[in-house]
């Protein structure tokens, strides 16, 4: 996030899109409600009606994957009505001309076309976001979950800029972070083509600073991503593979061949804390240590660092993750003896600019963590990004033209299928299926249809259906529901009994490699 | 009773939590009052974040597959059998065989070893995580 959480309260008009905030993150949803109440206006972009939606002023409901034309004909419509902030794109912007060319190109009835949404509604939400002092965008995996999702979102960028509506407090472009130290695990290099600080491994003087640190040769080629390893199939470059605490065989589309590549590996150890769907093929795997078992640092969505402190003594026989990779280290004749993770964290700091001023000793007393960019031990922390000037030097426009999804229905799989998130559970269910509370809210997945199409196919509430894509197929019980648009059916990903990522597409956006999980074509019909 | 302050483990808000901890048992979630995030509040997931830790499914030894079964090994057996078939694979790929993937859920200092273990000593670039999904 550019902006800290309690900012968007503060904002006059919310943007958010691609986001289920309230199931997903929902104190980031309580501070979009607090804002609301106190007079500001909400305008969601979402195909499936959700509890934000219903709080809106303005509920853009498209098409899926119609994210760009909605947003390059929301910024025709602000360029036409000079509501552009001329100032802000002459001083800190650069190539407005080849994005102006390009809107100037747009046909409004075109848009209203493929969005699906009446052009009245496109102009009110794109005349309300221009005109407020202070906006912020709100998106998460809605945006980047998809074939264009790099694209999605340079165009939210350019939305962003093209008002002025970013550098300044309570206004900014913010991502939602879905899961609690995802921002921190790409901050620490656990990315193929960084290192900690996306300081880039084929950078040579990056390479050097890491080779000398560390005293040893570096790769300089990047490596291959997550998808790259798990779909790299029996005869892949995979021979080997150490997994912590992450569960490929749920998470990943296409598990048919994720499963494939795992039981074909020579060897595959897991780290983890209960014996997940992926380390049941595994060859050796080691009970770590929770959460509450171990002392360190996660990084929220607004950059804050923040501690994470031992209750109790690991349980059993447990070890920490940290431990287990010195011990197997060690091993290997790479010596590794942290005294604690604070003695690590200073070796972060070293080592990465952005931490620079991060130490575990400044995160406690009476403060709540540190915001990177810190980049030393005076330094406050960052609460807001890019306050007069971007990294990059000037933001530059980059201008997207519509991508439509790879897999749109035909007459074989005539629904979209749309995957996500329930309040009560957290990705694939791991720890919050362990909980007898959490069960008694929500034990299993239902496929959300809308009432049209129910009565259509004679489906009633609670029917089990037969979910089919090109890739798989499986069964699952029916919500007939409103939240869904006609023709489109939707579930989430939880729960091992409906692995629903056997249906989903491994497409992938070719720069950040997201797959496609918001996109792909299913029938459905009653199980027999 | 002791109150240990951390922070929760669901999603990417990061609220501020206290564990409650009787005789070495965590037994209970509550918000912290002055946290930023959570300002006194958490979600539901966020109520119940101690229930899985003592959980009667969790992994409590290291297991080997022998014969195809996953047993109990000590922990010097299953940390030198994966030393052993660790370095075997990058000899025999000439470092290109080895992938890793660490975790959204484990901590800064875990993820930064993990990585450094993978370009040191495995000697690839080969490490993700789901940051994408």
């Amino acid at each position: 996030m550019t902006n800290s959480i309690n900012e968007i309260e503060e904002a006059e008009v919310i943007l958010a899109t691609g986001s289920n905030t309230s199931e997903a993150h929902p104190q980031i949803a309580r501070r979009m409600m607090t804002a609301v109440d106190k007079g500001a206006k909400l305008l969601v972009i979402d195909p499936r009606r959700t509890r934000l939606t219903e709080l809106a002023d303005v509920h853009l409901q498209i098409q899926p994957g119609s994210d760009i034309p909605l947003m390059n004909g929301m910024m025709r419509i602000i360029l036409d009505e000079s509501l552009a902030d001329r100032m802000f794109i002459e001083m800190r912007t650069e190539n407005f001309e080849a994005l102006q060319e390009m809107l100037n190109k747009i046909d409004l009835a075109e848009v209203e076309r493929i969005t699906g949404v009446p052009l009245a509604e496109i102009r009110k939400a794109a005349i309300l976001y221009a005109r407020a002092r202070r906006a912020v965008i709100c998106y998460c995996l809605g945006i980047t979950q998809h074939v264009a999702g790099t694209k999605n979102v340079q165009t939210i960028a350019n939305l962003a800029m093209l008002t002025g509506n970013v550098e300044k407090e309570f206004t900014g472009v913010d991502p939602l972070r879905g899961q609690n130290n995802v921002q921190g695990a790409c901050d620490m290099g656990a990315l193929p083509n960084v290192y900690p600080g996306y300081q880039k491994v084929d950078d040579i003087a990056c390479r050097e600073k890491f080779s000398k640190a560390w005293c040893t040769e570096l790769d300089p080629a990047p490596g291959l991503t997550l998808l790259d390893m798990t779909h790299s199939g029996a005869n892949g470059p995979m021979k080997g593979m150490f997994i912590m605490g992450e569960n490929p065989v749920l998470s990943d589309p296409l598990l048919d061949k994720v499963e494939e590549t795992l039981s074909n590996l020579e060897f595959l150890a897991v780290a983890d804390i209960f014996l997940t769907e992926t380390a049941q093929f595994a060859h050796v795997v080691f009970p770590a240590a929770s959460f509450a078992e171990k002392g360190g640092t996660f990084t929220n969505t607004e950059r804050r660092v923040q501690m994470v402190r031992p209750a109790i003594a690991p349980i059993a026989d447990c070890r920490t993750d940290s431990e287990i990779i010195s011990e197997i280290s060690t091993r290997m004749g790479y010596p590794m003896s942290y005294e604690s993770s604070t003695e690590i964290m200073e070796e972060i700091a070293l080592l990465t600019p952005i931490y620079g001023g991060i130490i575990h000793q400044r995160l406690g007393g009476d403060k709540w963590g540190l915001q990177w960019p810190c980049p030393d031990q005076n330094h406050p922390g960052t609460p807001f990004l890019h306050k007069h000037y971007f990294t990059r030097g000037k933001g530059h426009f980059i201008p997207g033209e519509h991508t439509p999804p790879v897999e749109p229905p035909c007459e074989d799989f005539p629904f979209f299928l749309n995957t996500g998130r329930v309040y009560h559970h957290y990705h694939t269910g791991t720890m919050t299926r362990k909980s007898e509370a959490l069960n008694r809210e929500s034990n299993q997945a239902l496929l959300q249809v809308h009432p049209d199409d129910a009565k259509r196919l004679q489906i009633r509430e609670g029917d089990i259906l037969c979910v089919a894509s090109r890739r798989g197929a499986i069964q699952i019980p029916a919500q007939i529901t409103h939240a869904v648009a006609p023709g489109s059916v939707y579930t989430s990903f939880h729960f091992s009994e409906t692995p629903v990522n056997r249906l989903t597409i491994d497409t992938q956006d070719p720069i950040a490699k997201c797959p496609e999980y918001k996109v792909c074509a299913v029938r459905i019909e009653k199980a027999p | 009773m002791e109150h240990i302050l951390t922070t929760c483990v669901y999603c990417g808000c990061g609220c501020g939590v206290y564990l409650q901890v009787e005789n070495n048992q965590v037994t209970g979630s509550l918000p912290s009052r002055n946290h930023p995030v959570s300002r006194n509040n958490l979600c539901v997931k966020g109520w119940q974040l101690h229930d899985f830790i003592h959980h009667p499914d969790r992994l409590t030894e290291p297991l080997m597959r022998k014969d195809g079964e996953l047993v109990p090994v000590s922990w010097d057996e299953a940390l030198d059998f994966t030393a052993k078939e660790l370095t075997r694979i990058r000899d025999a790929s000439n470092n290109k065989g080895l992938g890793v993937l660490s975790s959204a859920k484990c901590t800064n200092e875990e993820n930064f070893l993990l990585q450094k273990f993978t370009r040191a000593v495995l000697k690839t670039n080969n490490i993700d995580h789901c940051a994408r999904l």
